[in-house]
């Protein structure tokens, strides 16, 4: 890769936040490694894809398929470290105006140079509310100058913060300093498309026969609940470095289905693991289990405008009295951590604080929680009753059924397990119809604010119903600072607020564990956002 | 018979119209929207989303322009699977149902068939009660116990079979499934056939027939097979719709393309446009081969005439 060497340093500078290392993307197969003849990787991808077009997307199983068809302006390398995409470089004098200068020999499927114009088109296409996209929010977090008004109907998508200073020079502009915008474009949303073909076939410009894309790959054969197949796109600027010549994503829903087919051979790569099996594939198959940290964590949410937890006594005892090394260490054991704060630890550049209770042992936090129920006004003559929400699933019962015994034994409470399918249970979340329930959030890009910025008040994530005017101000103070150790500062703040109001009991952080078979190389272990890129990855021979 | 068929499809007609609309309106109720998602969406967003649907509009005029869409032919997009319509979706689902659903029903008929009559004429032997016993397991275990079981067998361990997956059909990927799908039905047609069979047999006009001296088999098929056919006819008819639309756990467990696992994901992601669809189909191929069997029935039983 060719780097200017000025621009390079004002990239490095610009992005210090990151440690960013601009290593080589592309597959980077160790020496003596052998490759095998047939260089085809199945992938198990959860679901069927709701869409391939980056702009009407929301979901981790599109992110996995468009991050090999689509190539947005940043990528991330294996440690999840931001890396050139499209864009070779980029500057910026205040973390408000971004200047990214694009490759020249980046071409679309068709030969078309990809431009700058490409960006500003699809841009302004993300916040166009004739293409209502379910991310379009994701542009107004950046601040970009005008998105919130083009989102609401108020201003012309023109008007967008984006401009082509020229074919390879593009051009962003924000209304607050926001210093980890580079790493925010390596989002889905914010993948380039390719205006001509769009415009021509409208929603179906993503079918195999319509496809043009600027990713290392182009889709082949698209079988709705089957199959999605995927080969090299030989127009791709990195082409030489693509081993595989075809991926398929299979979109296997039942976790045990994928098992057995993974086991009799038929998948290369899992998307998760069913953790009832968890303990034997250990045993019997340790060498394709892959398992690391992931940037999410699980935690139950207070309804804290009704009784009983709009006491915060009571949402403290409550909190204090789960037992998270149980439940991270012997309920789940895959190496999920406990969490007592809602920034997973595995985030780049922040490590949360554990709070004071997150300190004690477990005896001592039980004997709090037993005297704040008490200061409450509950006891065994008057208990404490609530019910917890979750969406049905296996694996939140086990740990709804564990919890709930945990409180009944420390606190004497009568806790009733209330679940619902997955949209039921949002719509009643919504409508704040419950007194605890189950949730989970993973970042969607790797800074504390993808975090953080889900308890603030104008943000109705989840339907928590939390709402502290000093805890929005901290947000606003952390969008607007311009240092970063203020950031910092104001991170921790944001984090200790929580602890102190308790809207939320966080739990343990989650892992991502899939069965990989060992003749995959390239499978980025490290990478704490699960970006995987096919084009980085290759099949090994026997 | 032209005025039979005449008569339903005039009956078809207020049939679907009322399928139709009570479960356009039952959709609607149904709690959470096709958009809701865990991050609860800002306002603006909704609202340009709602737009784009026609969510927007008072639901009696949604329902008017659904109806006048459907008489078209078009069933809409699907609200969920943002880059087709739900008539391309049904489309390429229902022939892999029908393609696996067929093949079962015709092994399920046939081999069920088959396995009936065997236990019938060999009434209370070891050869009926081996052959029931086994055809009650066919009943009694569930196709989602069953299929793992093949799976484990025949993909995990001998490897003879994939696991799952459906690669346009191939025959290697359409052995399990068909076990898995048509085994309660081979068991229920051969209880059904065995028990109509044996009621047949001691029937009057058998008797007559055999104490004129016919030979045995000359009357298992020349007289005793047709009216023992009757009970089986008439199950044909669910049996067939059942295998198509009760494909789900097969399905799912295969990972197979068909219609009862887009039923099952729209109803999930309150796909209202792509249930409303699936529905629409089921409903129509419920009455189309209802009106198949009681032909066939007119056919078979000389007490039946249009």
């Amino acid at each position: 890769m060719h780097f200017n060497k000025n621009l390079l340093t004002a990239a490095l500078l610009a992005s210090s936040f990151l440690g960013a290392s601009f290593s080589a993307s592309a597959a980077v197969v160790p020496e003596g490694v052998k490759l095998a003849a047939k260089q085809e990787l199945i992938r198990g991808n959860g679901t069927e894809v709701a869409s391939l077009d980056p702009q009407k997307t929301e979901g981790v199983p599109e992110s996995h398929v468009i991050r090999d068809l689509l190539e947005g302006l940043v990528n991330q390398d294996a440690n999840g470290n931001t890396i050139p995409g499209v864009a070779e470089s980029w500057e910026t004098p205040d973390n408000k105006t971004f200047t990214f200068n694009l490759r020249k020999n980046a071409k679309w499927s068709n030969g078309d140079p990809v431009t700058a114009h490409d960006f500003v088109y699809s841009f302004q296409r993300a916040v166009d509310p004739a293409t209502a996209s379910p991310y379009s929010w994701y542009l107004e977090m950046t601040t970009m100058v005008n998105a919130e008004d083009i989102i609401a109907g108020k201003k012309d998508k023109s008007t967008l913060g984006v401009k082509a200073v020229d074919d390879y020079t593009f051009e962003v502009k924000l209304d607050s300093a926001v210093p980890y915008f580079v790493m925010m474009m390596g989002h889905t949303t914010v993948k380039p498309v390719h205006k001509a073909t769009v415009e021509k076939y409208g929603d179906k410009w993503t079918k195999a026969e319509n496809f043009v894309g600027n990713g290392a790959f182009v889709v082949n054969n698209w079988v709705v609940n089957e199959r999605i197949e995927l080969v090299q796109n030989k127009q791709y600027w990195d082409n030489a470095n693509t081993v595989l010549t075809k991926v398929t994503f299979l979109p296997i829903e039942n976790q045990v289905a994928e098992m057995n087919r993974f086991l009799s051979g038929e998948l290369d790569m899992t998307y998760e693991v069913p953790n009832e099996h968890f303990k034997r594939l250990k045993k019997e198959h340790s060498d394709s289990l892959a398992i690391k940290g992931n940037l999410c964590t699980y935690y139950y949410n207070f309804n804290t405008h009704k009784p009983p937890f709009n006491d915060l006594r009571v949402r403290k005892a409550v909190s204090y009295a789960i037992d998270r090394d149980v439940v991270a260490k012997i309920l789940l054991g895959q190496g999920q951590k406990p969490a007592y704060f809602l920034t997973p630890e595995i985030i780049s550049d922040f490590t949360p604080e554990t709070p004071a209770y997150g300190k004690l042992s477990q005896k001592e936090r039980n004997a709090k929680a037993k005297a704040l129920l008490a200061e409450a006004g509950y006891n065994d003559a008057n208990p404490l009753k609530f019910s917890l929400l979750y969406n049905t699933s296996e694996n939140h019962k086990k740990l709804a059924v564990a919890i709930g015994s945990m409180w009944k034994k420390t606190l004497n409470v009568d806790v009733t397990l209330e679940n619902q399918e997955w949209k039921t249970y949002l719509e009643t979340k919504k409508l704040g119809n419950f007194e605890a329930a189950r949730a989970g959030w993973c970042g969607d890009y790797n800074e504390p604010s993808t975090f953080t910025s889900l308890m603030e008040g104008s943000n109705t994530t989840g339907g928590i119903h939390y709402k502290s005017a000093a805890y929005d101000s901290l947000i606003k103070q952390a969008i607007e600072t311009t240092s970063a150790a203020e950031r910092e500062k104001l991170y921790y703040a944001q984090e200790a607020l929580l602890t102190e109001d308790m809207p939320i009991a966080p739990i343990y952080q989650y892992v991502t564990t899939r069965l990989v078979n060992p003749h995959v190389g390239g499978y980025a272990v490290n990478n704490a956002e699960d970006k995987l890129y096919s084009k980085d990855m290759y099949i090994i021979a026997k | 018979m032209f005025k039979f068929i005449l008569k339903r499809v005039l009956e078809a007609i207020p049939t679907m119209l009322i399928l139709i609309t009570v479960s356009f309106f039952l959709m609607r109720f149904a709690p959470g929207s096709p958009f809701s998602s865990e991050r609860t969406l800002p306002p603006q967003v909704m609202e340009n989303i709602n737009a784009k649907y026609g969510l927007d509009k008072p639901v009696l005029e949604q329902y008017t322009t659904y109806l006048t869409n459907v008489i078209q032919g078009d069933l809409g997009p699907s609200f969920k699977y943002k880059d087709f319509t739900v008539n391309e979706l049904v489309s390429a689902a229902l022939p892999v149902s029908a393609k696996i659903g067929s093949v079962a029903f015709v092994f399920a008929v046939v081999f069920g068939v088959a396995v009936g009559t065997i236990a019938a004429l060999r009434q209370n032997t070891w050869l009926d009660y081996s052959v029931m016993s086994t055809a009650m397991l066919g009943i009694v275990m569930p196709s989602f116990v069953l299929a793992p079981v093949l799976i484990y067998i025949f993909s995990i361990n001998l490897g003879w079979f994939p696991a799952g997956g459906w690669l346009d059909g191939s025959i290697q990927y359409m052995v399990l499934p068909v076990l898995g799908m048509s085994m309660l039905y081979v068991a229920t047609f051969a209880r059904i056939t065995r028990g109509s069979m044996i009621e047949v047999l001691n029937s009057n006009f058998i008797r007559t027939a055999r104490s004129k001296g016919l030979s045995y088999s000359y009357i298992v098929l020349r007289h005793a097979l047709k009216p023992a056919m009757l009970p089986v006819v008439s199950y044909m008819g669910p049996a067939f719709v059942g295998i198509i639309t009760g494909s789900v756990v097969i399905e799912t467990i295969f990972g197979l393309p068909g219609i009862g696992k887009l039923f099952v994901n729209a109803a999930f992601n309150r796909d209202y446009s792509l249930v409303m669809g699936v529905t629409i189909l089921i409903g129509f191929l419920f009455i189309v081969f209802n009106a198949i069997v009681d032909i066939l029935l007119a056919y078979v039983d000389p007490k039946i005439r249009y």
